[in-house]
């Protein structure tokens, strides 16, 4: 009863979605074949090219056709003429390709009547599918001409091993052409995932979804889940990081700024009288001060109270600080990437592992699963986690970020805990109080990640979390740009 | 192979009867794969009185396949890179638009009348596209000084680009301009 509770009772961090595999994708594009097959009484095939001409817009096409069909038909490359295509052999025939013309050579032409032999209408084909990857708008091998092949044609040419991939290529296009549907990203995952949520709605929410294959992903931006973290902070990190990350730690240790240009300078002499290269500013490495106040008695530098070096000090403190505080939570986010990962060593070891203490303790396999359970809960925890640190390094303090730290603390205790008590070795697993312990603890390691992700995405829905840097996405990006 | 067949017939009908304002060579009688094209400067264009040497290679599986051809002779112009590649910008030699039915006489033909129009809007080169816009005068200019600069006398066929090479014979042949008739 208070499961079946949990169940119903919607949480502020889910989004509703769903999975297809490839016949779903499948059926869903014959259904709309067939629909627009009987409302506009025009064969599926033409339906098929139709519907791929307006991104599977169905009404915006239905309308369009009702409105000029000679117009849409002319458009997406459907010439009108009524003879089914065939192979043929014609007497006096020359292929305009390969210039051949010998007796009995088969021809083809679909309905624009550009004749070519039988083999270069193939050859072209499997350049355009194998090579080029297109399906939906193969155009007529002539100079000029933009009519798109057909189904049906394509059925007469095309041979079986060729079909298989263009029928997938075919799939894709469906796939991409709707806003609503995304492939899962995960390799050899042949499943596509749909979901309402748009571009900008991605300020507001960030929109995870779960494929069947289990493999865990944002429908924003297809980066793995990284809840609560909005994808356009995201972007931003990874940025950051990719630039910053393995200089950060040295540039810390070894150099100071510049007092007047802050440009960033490693001292590589023993004498405290440095000459900025850049700006030319002389000053002194030990008090930041200008050097010229020094005068000769440079050693001393005694000069603590000198107006200059205090200033240059508190400018160096400044930028310090902010790298600083770049370190902090960038340690942490690496932290928990890299503890998952060894997690996920030892969740490979966990069948292993399982099987053991069955035998060991004469378990069953069900009573063993608490270990699953436990191994996952700490997979999706710190991917959690890796995040909250992304998320908290551009967040602004308020009245909220306070909860926030709170509950990143308390999951993160959590979290520690039961990776410590996980790792134990199979004698003591098979302990029944340990097990009870665990058990307890992965509960509770979910429970308190639920707490989180319900508290950030609440205020990030009602627009309360106030952010260092500007959330709203300047115009479309990502996305791959093919080059030629 | 299929295309052997295709090319002789696309070589003699363009060496019979070549394309206004040009000849065609092969650099080597064996490999009929590789031409030559001088291409006389169009009179109504900036490139008047200037002789442009072109390589077209032809790719095994042509005519399935796009054929190559560059400029050997450096030209002033927004739709041809401003270097010893000399590649061009053309719609029709995009992979996505080439169809095998096309021949080369029409890609030639197309060449040609890019010299006579240029197009500044799908440039190669952004400034002298830019140029070509904004201050025709000066464009003209520069054309003309490099017609003078490069495109006097016979077109010389020898820094083979290394797009159209393909690692295959990077001397060029000495025989230059050999005219097949």
């Amino acid at each position: 009863m208070p499961k079946d509770m949990m169940q119903k009772k919607k949480v502020a961090y889910d989004i509703s979605f769903k999975v297809y595999t490839p016949e779903d994708i499948q059926k869903q594009q014959d259904d709309l074949i067939n629909e627009v097959n009987m409302i506009l009484d025009i064969s599926k095939e033409e339906a098929a090219i139709l519907l791929r001409h307006f991104r599977w817009n169905k009404e915006r096409l239905i309308e369009d056709y009702m409105d000029r069909p000679r117009h849409v038909l002319d458009a997406a490359g459907l010439a009108q003429s009524s003879r089914l295509p065939r192979l043929e052999v014609i007497p006096g025939f020359v292929c305009d390709i390969c210039c051949e013309d010998g007796d009995g050579l088969e021809s083809f032409a679909i309905k624009c009547g550009h004749r070519y032999c039988v083999d270069c209408y193939r050859h072209y084909l499997s350049q355009k599918i194998v090579e080029e990857g297109e399906a939906a708008r193969i155009q007529c091998p002539a100079d000029g001409c933009s009519l798109i092949i057909d189904a049906r044609s394509l059925d007469i040419l095309v041979t079986s091993e060729l079909k298989e991939r263009y029928f997938q290529l075919l799939n894709r296009t469906y796939v991409e052409d709707k806003d609503t549907l995304k492939w899962c990203p995960a390799p050899d995952c042949q499943n596509a995932v749909e979901c309402a949520v748009k571009k900008k709605d991605l300020e507001k929410v960030v929109p995870t979804v779960a494929c069947a294959c289990q493999h865990r992903f944002c429908f924003g931006c297809n980066n793995n889940d990284h809840q609560p973290a909005p994808c356009r902070l995201v972007k931003m990190w990874l940025q950051k990081c990719a630039d910053d990350s393995e200089t950060a730690n040295w540039i810390s240790a070894n150099t100071k700024e510049c007092p007047k240009c802050n440009s960033t300078i490693e001292k590589n002499g023993g004498c405290n009288h440095m000459t900025c290269r850049k700006c030319r500013h002389e000053f002194c490495w030990m008090c930041m001060g200008l050097w010229s106040e020094h005068g000769t008695s440079w050693y001393n530098c005694n000069r603590f109270e000198e107006k200059s070096g205090t200033e240059a000090r508190d400018a160096q403190a400044k930028s310090r600080v902010s790298l600083e505080r770049y370190l902090h939570y960038y340690n942490r986010y690496a932290n928990h990437e890299q503890s998952a990962r060894l997690d996920k060593d030892i969740y490979q070891k966990t069948e292993k592992k399982m099987v053991q203490l069955q035998r060991e303790s004469g378990m069953s396999w069900i009573e063993v699963q608490y270990l699953n359970s436990a191994s996952t809960a700490l997979q999706t925890c710190r991917q959690t986690l890796m995040w909250t640190y992304a998320f908290a390094f551009y967040l602004a303090r308020n009245n909220l970020t306070e909860i926030f730290e709170d509950n990143q603390k308390d999951l993160e205790m959590a979290v520690e805990a039961l990776s410590e008590m996980f790792e134990k070795p199979v004698t003591e697993l098979a302990d029944p109080k340990l097990k009870v312990v665990i058990m307890d603890k992965t509960a509770y390691c979910n429970k308190r990640r639920v707490i989180l992700l319900e508290d950030t995405a609440q205020n990030l829905a009602e627009g309360r979390w106030s952010f260092s840097v500007d959330l709203t996405t300047p115009g479309p990006n990502g996305g791959s740009s093919s080059r030629r | 192979m299929a295309s052997q067949k295709r090319i002789s017939k696309e070589l003699a009908d363009c060496t019979e009867n070549p394309p206004q304002g040009m000849r065609i060579s092969l650099p080597n009688d064996s490999d009929l794969h590789k031409w030559h094209v001088t291409l006389e400067g169009p009179s109504q264009s900036a490139y008047s009185g200037g002789t442009f040497g072109l390589f077209v290679t032809l790719p095994p599986d042509y005519p399935f396949k796009t054929p190559q051809i560059t400029f050997s002779t450096r030209i002033y112009h927004p739709n041809v890179t401003n270097d010893a590649t000399g590649s061009i910008c053309l719609g029709l030699l995009k992979p996505e638009q080439w169809k095998p039915a096309t021949r080369i006489r029409s890609v030639l033909e197309a060449i040609r009348s890019l010299l006579v129009e240029p197009n500044p809007d799908d440039p190669l080169e952004a400034r002298i596209a830019d140029e070509y816009k904004n201050d025709r005068k000066e464009f003209e200019k520069n054309a003309k000084t490099y017609v003078t600069r490069y495109a006097k006398g016979t077109p010389k066929f020898e820094a083979v680009p290394a797009a159209a090479a393909g690692g295959s014979d990077g001397v060029g042949d000495s025989s230059t301009g050999r005219r097949a008739n």
